[in-house]
C-alpha cells in the first residue's frame, strides 16, 4: 500500500539498525509520547533490532489511558440518565471507573452508542430531537480539530440536543511535567500525528528550556528507526534540537485551518492527566460562546473523588518510571480481557500493547 | 482511537469525502484541508483528513533512507 509498503522494506530496516548499532557509544532513554508510536515500535520488534544500550519507554501518549477515573465516573453518571444518548470511540466502553464500566453500563441497558467521529455523533442528535446527546470528546490536538468543527456545525445546524463531556488534552505541557519530574530521558520520539496539526515549533520549549532533542517520527518501522539514529547523533554531538523526520506530514507551521477551528470553539485550560495529576494549560474547554454545548455547564455533576485500584501502576506506566511487567497485576490478574487499568484498554496502550506482543518473548 | 492512517481520496461531495485505506472505504470530513482533490493522499484521523500527504516530501525521505543503507554498504 502507498505511504506504507515502502517504509517496512526489510533491507532498509536491518540496514539502518547495522547503522545504529555503528553510532552508539553510551546509553541512552529515548521516550515515546504517542500511543500510536508504543503500538508500531512493539509491532514491529522494533526493540529485537536495537542494541542492548537503547531503552525505549512510553510516555503519556494514550488518550484513553491519560483521561482520568473522574471523567469515566461522569460519563457513567450520565449514561444512566434516561433521556440521554451517550456517543463514544470504542476504547472507553471498557475503562474502569470507580465502581463499574461504561460497558456494563450498556448491558443494564443505557443507550451508549460506539462512533467513529463526532460528525457521526451530531447525526444521531439530529434523529433524535427527543434525546440528549452527549458525546465523549477525548484526544489530542489530532483528535480536537473535529470536535470544533462538529461543534461549529451544530452551531449552523441549530442542533440543540447535542453536548460534549469534554476532556481534550495537548502534549507538550505532559512532555514538560515528565521532564520536571526527573525522568531521565535522553530524547523524545515526538507524536507524528500532533505535529502535522501544530508544527514542529509546539515542541521547541523541550530542547531550549531541558536541551532534550525531539524528532518527529512517522508510525512505519524505518520512520522509528531514522528517528532513533537522528536522536542518537543529537545525543552525541550535544546538540538537542527538534528535528522532523516525518517530513511526508508535518509542515512548518501545521495545519492553519485545523489550528483556527480549534482556538475558535476552545481555550486552553488546567486539565487533568491520569499519573501525572492537574497539569497547568494541557486541556483545552469551550470558549464561553460554545458553553451552550458543554454537559457539565447544561447538566452539572457533582460525584465523590474517585477511586482507583491501588495496585494498578498505570500512573507510574505513563510517567515512563515502570514499564507494564513492573506492575505486580500485569498478566495476571490484568489482562486484555480483564482491564484493571486504562493502560490495558486501548490498542496503544503500553500494558496492552507489551502483553500482545512482548509476552512471547520474555 | 488515536491512530492515523494513510488513505486515498475516492469520492468528494461538499464537505466530506469517501476515502479508501486497504481495501476499506471510510467517511472523511474535508473542512481541515484545502484543495482536496481525487486521487490525493491524506491521514484520516476519527472521521477526519487531518492532514495531506507530500508525495514529495515523501520521495525525498524514501532518497535519505536510501542513502541510509548506500552508506551502510561501505
Ligand atoms: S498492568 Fe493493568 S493494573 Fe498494571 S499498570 Fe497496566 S493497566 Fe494498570
Amino acid at each position: 500500500m502507498k505511504f506504507i509498503d515502502e517504509y517496512r522494506n526489510k533491507n532498509l530496516i536491518l540496514k539502518l539498525a547495522a547503522q545504529i548499532r555503528k553510532s552508539v557509544k553510551r546509553d541512552y532513554t529515548f521516550m515515546e509520547v504517542c500511543g500510536g508510536h508504543t503500538s508500531a515500535i512493539h509491532r514491529f520488534g522494533i526493540p529485537s533490532l536495537l542494541p542492548e544500550c537503547i531503552r525505549l519507554i512510553s510516555g503519556p501518549g494514550c488518550p484513553v489511558c491519560v483521561t482520568g477515573t473522574g471523567f469515566i465516573d461522569k460519563a457513567i453518571y450520565y449514561s444512566a440518565i434516561p433521556e440521554v444518548i451517550l456517543t463514544t470511540f470504542g476504547d472507553l466502553m471498557r475503562v474502569p471507573g470507580s465502581a463499574t464500566t461504561l460497558e456494563k453500563m450498556k448491558a443494564r441497558g443505557a443507550d451508549i452508542r460506539i462512533v467513529l467521529s463526532s460528525l457521526e455523533s451530531l447525526a444521531i442528535a439530529w434523529d433524535r430531537p427527543d434525546k440528549k446527546v452527549i458525546f465523549l470528546s477525548i484526544g489530542f490536538e489530532t483528535t480536537a480539530p473535529g470536535t470544533a468543527v462538529t461543534v461549529k456545525q451544530a452551531e449552523k445546524q441549530r442542533i440543540t440536543n447535542f453536548f460534549l463531556l469534554n476532556a481534550h488534552k495537548v502534549m507538550p505541557p505532559a512532555m514538560e511535567a515528565i521532564m520536571k519530574d526527573n525522568v531521565n530521558i535522553d530524547g523524545f520520539i515526538c507524536p507524528g500525528h500532533v505535529a502535522t496539526i501544530t508544527g514542529p515549533g509546539a515542541f521547541s520549549l523541550i530542547p531550549e528550556k531541558y536541551r532534550t532533542g525531539c524528532v518527529i517520527t512517522g508510525f512505519e518501522p524505518t520512520d522509528i528507526l531514522m528517528s532513533i539514529l537522528m536522536l542518537i547523533r543529537q545525543v552525541n554531538q550535544n546538540s538537542p534540537a527538534v528535528e522532523v523526520q516525518y517530513s511526508r506530514a508535518v509542515t512548518v507551521n501545521g495545519n492553519s485551518a485545523a489550528l483556527k477551528y480549534v482556538y475558535e470553539v476552545f481555550e486552553p485550560c488546567d486539565s487533568v492527566w491520569r499519573g501525572l495529576g492537574t497539569i497547568p494549560l494541557s486541556g483545552l474547554k469551550l470558549r464561553s460562546d460554545f458553553e451552550r454545548y458543554d454537559a457539565e455547564k447544561v447538566m452539572p455533576v457533582s460525584l465523590p473523588e474517585p477511586e482507583d485500584n491501588e495496585l494498578c501502576a498505570c500512573g507510574e506506566v505513563l510517567r515512563g518510571v515502570k514499564t507494564p511487567s513492573e506492575c505486580p497485576l500485569f498478566a495476571s490478574v490484568c489482562i486484555p480481557g480483564n482491564p484493571v487499568g486504562a493502560c490495558m484498554v486501548s490498542a496503544e496502550g503500553a500494558c496492552n500493547t507489551w502483553y500482545r506482543y512482548r509476552m512471547n518473548n520474555e | 482511537m488515536c491512530l492515523s492512517i494513510p488513505a486515498r481520496i475516492v469520492s468528494i461531495e461538499g464537505n466530506m469525502a469517501e476515502v479508501s485505506a486497504g481495501g476499506t472505504i471510510f467517511k472523511a470530513g474535508l473542512h481541515m484541508i484545502e484543495d482536496a482533490r481525487i486521487g490525493d493522499y491524506i491521514l484520516l484521523h476519527a472521521g477526519f483528513a487531518i492532514q495531506k500527504i507530500s508525495e514529495k516530501e515523501a520521495a525525498e525521505t524514501l532518497k535519505i533512507l536510501e542513502d541510509m543503507k548506500n552508506a551502510g554498504d561501505d
